[in-house]
């Protein structure tokens, strides 16, 4: 058990993290999410509260619809990333990273300026399972009336699973298909230990409960970021490659005007995917090298237990970031050999 | 419960040592392979390369960390275990026998008179995990 803002999480379970991460790409992965942190905007301006405090354009969810999007600071860097689950017109639920669940609190309630909202910090009383891999639409379907397969990616239904009433929204974070399930915390055991009876677990093929490990590498693999490491209040969204959330042209919003200027003068550096291409395993903070140069930062690093090679991401000049680029890393004084690849590095077959 | 062989010195750094005439044979216990988990890189000194008591020789990583190997006495390295550039996992499978790492002529044979003996690591390790 490791402490996560706060939170005691699991690690690994008995299985491992390699057999977690390849169980979750081929059969399916349970994972306890539930320090993910919710807020809850409820009232007339919801949406123009929430539009004009991130990013991406909450004028175009429908209900039943999500979109991944960033609380920007006015300099276009990253408060946090987060999830804006549009429930009706007039309310909204935003899934917020857990080491951050307070500071966004604060961060949007300081932003309140008249708008005609309620906001509320649910977190404590939501638990979130998440339910990933190619068997977790046929797992999750043998416990609820909801019809799954209608679930389109990034929408949801209100619905009970196991009796419990809750959400059951097809999101994810592992890059496999999934579906993410927000229920009361205290139904948390049950629907816990109802999905692993549902799923088969202990069978070569059954789902696993996975810890903490497992979710960097998957997420790793699919070339997401994780707040603290790709993302965080020193690195704006264009940098990040976040560029396809930022909408520049809806109405305004915390930051555009400063993302607007970067987009126009260009980035001077950005984030990268990298494969070690010699012995060694690349790990976050370690030393990015061009020429010899110290030229940037790994900032997530790691084996990909999928795609066994070992593989990461790093800020580099925008003149270093093409893809084949050679680079070195600093592992603990050594340097290792790596090149630039495309993100994703890995993508599910459809 | 951690498997820990009667025949073998221990040190606090969760190696073992096995003696083999003038030579000391080295690798990790099973209880540290547990604690880091599936290994996936194993890097390792060269022959004939010096080290003194509690010196790093190499390091284990497993898919989450990284952590340094000691080699619990002194001496120079006269063999490692090569096969573990392709297979670090024996270090899980079998951490006392195939998974062992290097091969040490010792400087000093006393030296392992000051390790631990397997009850002494035993209950070590207990302390360690409470």
């Amino acid at each position: 058990m490791v402490d996560f803002g706060g939170w005691d999480m699991p690690v690994q379970y008995p299985a491992g993290t390699i057999e977690e991460h390849l169980r979750t790409r081929t059969h399916a992965g349970l994972f306890d999410v539930s320090h993910m942190g919710e807020i809850d905007v409820r009232g007339s301006d919801a949406i123009a509260f929430v539009n004009r405090l991130t990013s991406n354009d909450v004028t175009k969810l429908v209900d039943g619809q999500a979109h991944y999007s960033a609380l920007t600071t006015p300099s276009g860097t990253v408060i946090d990333d987060l999830l804006v689950y549009r429930l009706a017109a007039d309310h909204l639920l935003l899934v917020v990273n857990a080491g951050t669940t307070e500071k966004d609190w604060d961060w949007i309630k300081s932003h309140h300026n008249g708008e005609s909202v309620e906001l509320h910090n649910a977190s404590a009383e939501y638990c979130q399972l998440a339910l990933q891999g190619p068997d977790a639409e046929s797992i999750l379907q043998s416990l609820t009336d909801l019809p799954l397969s209608e679930i389109k990616y990034y929408h949801f239904r209100p619905g009970t699973v196991d009796g419990v009433s809750g959400i059951v929204s097809r999101t994810g974070y592992t890059g496999e298909d999934g579906f993410e399930v927000y229920a009361s915390a205290e139904r948390a055991e049950q629907l816990w230990n109802k999905i692993l009876d549902a799923g088969n677990t202990g069978a070569p093929t059954g789902v696993l409960p996975c810890g903490l490990a497992a979710r960097n590498t998957l997420r790793l693999e699919a070339g997401m970021a994780l707040y603290g490491h790709e993302i965080d209040e020193n690195t704006t969204l264009l940098e990040a490659n976040l560029g396809w959330i930022c909408k520049l042209d809806k109405s305004d919003f915390v930051g555009r005007e400063a993302l607007a200027q970067q987009k126009q003068a260009g980035i001077k550096r950005k984030l990268v995917g990298f494969e070690v291409t010699e012995r060694g395993i690349a790990r976050d903070e370690q030393d990015v090298l061009v020429n010899d140069e110290k030229v940037g930062k790994v900032t997530s690093g790691s084996p990909a237990p999928f795609l066994k090679k070992n593989i990461g991401m790093a800020y580099v000049p925008v003149e270093h970031a093409s893809v084949g680029q050679e680079i070195k890393i600093d592992v603990r004084g050594k340097l290792v050999g790596a090149q630039i690849v495309k993100t994703p590095f890995y993508k599910r077959i459809k | 419960m951690a498997n820990v062989p009667e025949d073998l010195h221990y040190s606090k750094d969760h190696e073992w040592v096995r003696v083999d005439g003038e030579e000391a044979v080295i690798g990790i216990t099973d209880y540290a392979q547990n604690s880091l988990g599936d290994v996936v890189y194993v890097e390792l000194p060269k022959a004939g390369e010096e080290f003194g008591a509690s010196e790093s020789f190499g390091s284990v990583e497993s898919v989450k960390a990284v952590s340094e190997i000691f080699t619990p006495v002194s001496g120079a390295v006269s063999r490692i275990n090569e096969s573990l550039a392709d297979e670090p996992e024996k270090v899980n499978s079998d951490p006392y026998g195939e998974g062992w790492m290097v091969r040490l002529r010792m400087a000093n044979a006393g030296e392992v008179d000051s390790l631990l003996t397997a009850a002494e690591y035993e209950d070590f390790t207990k302390a360690e995990s409470e």
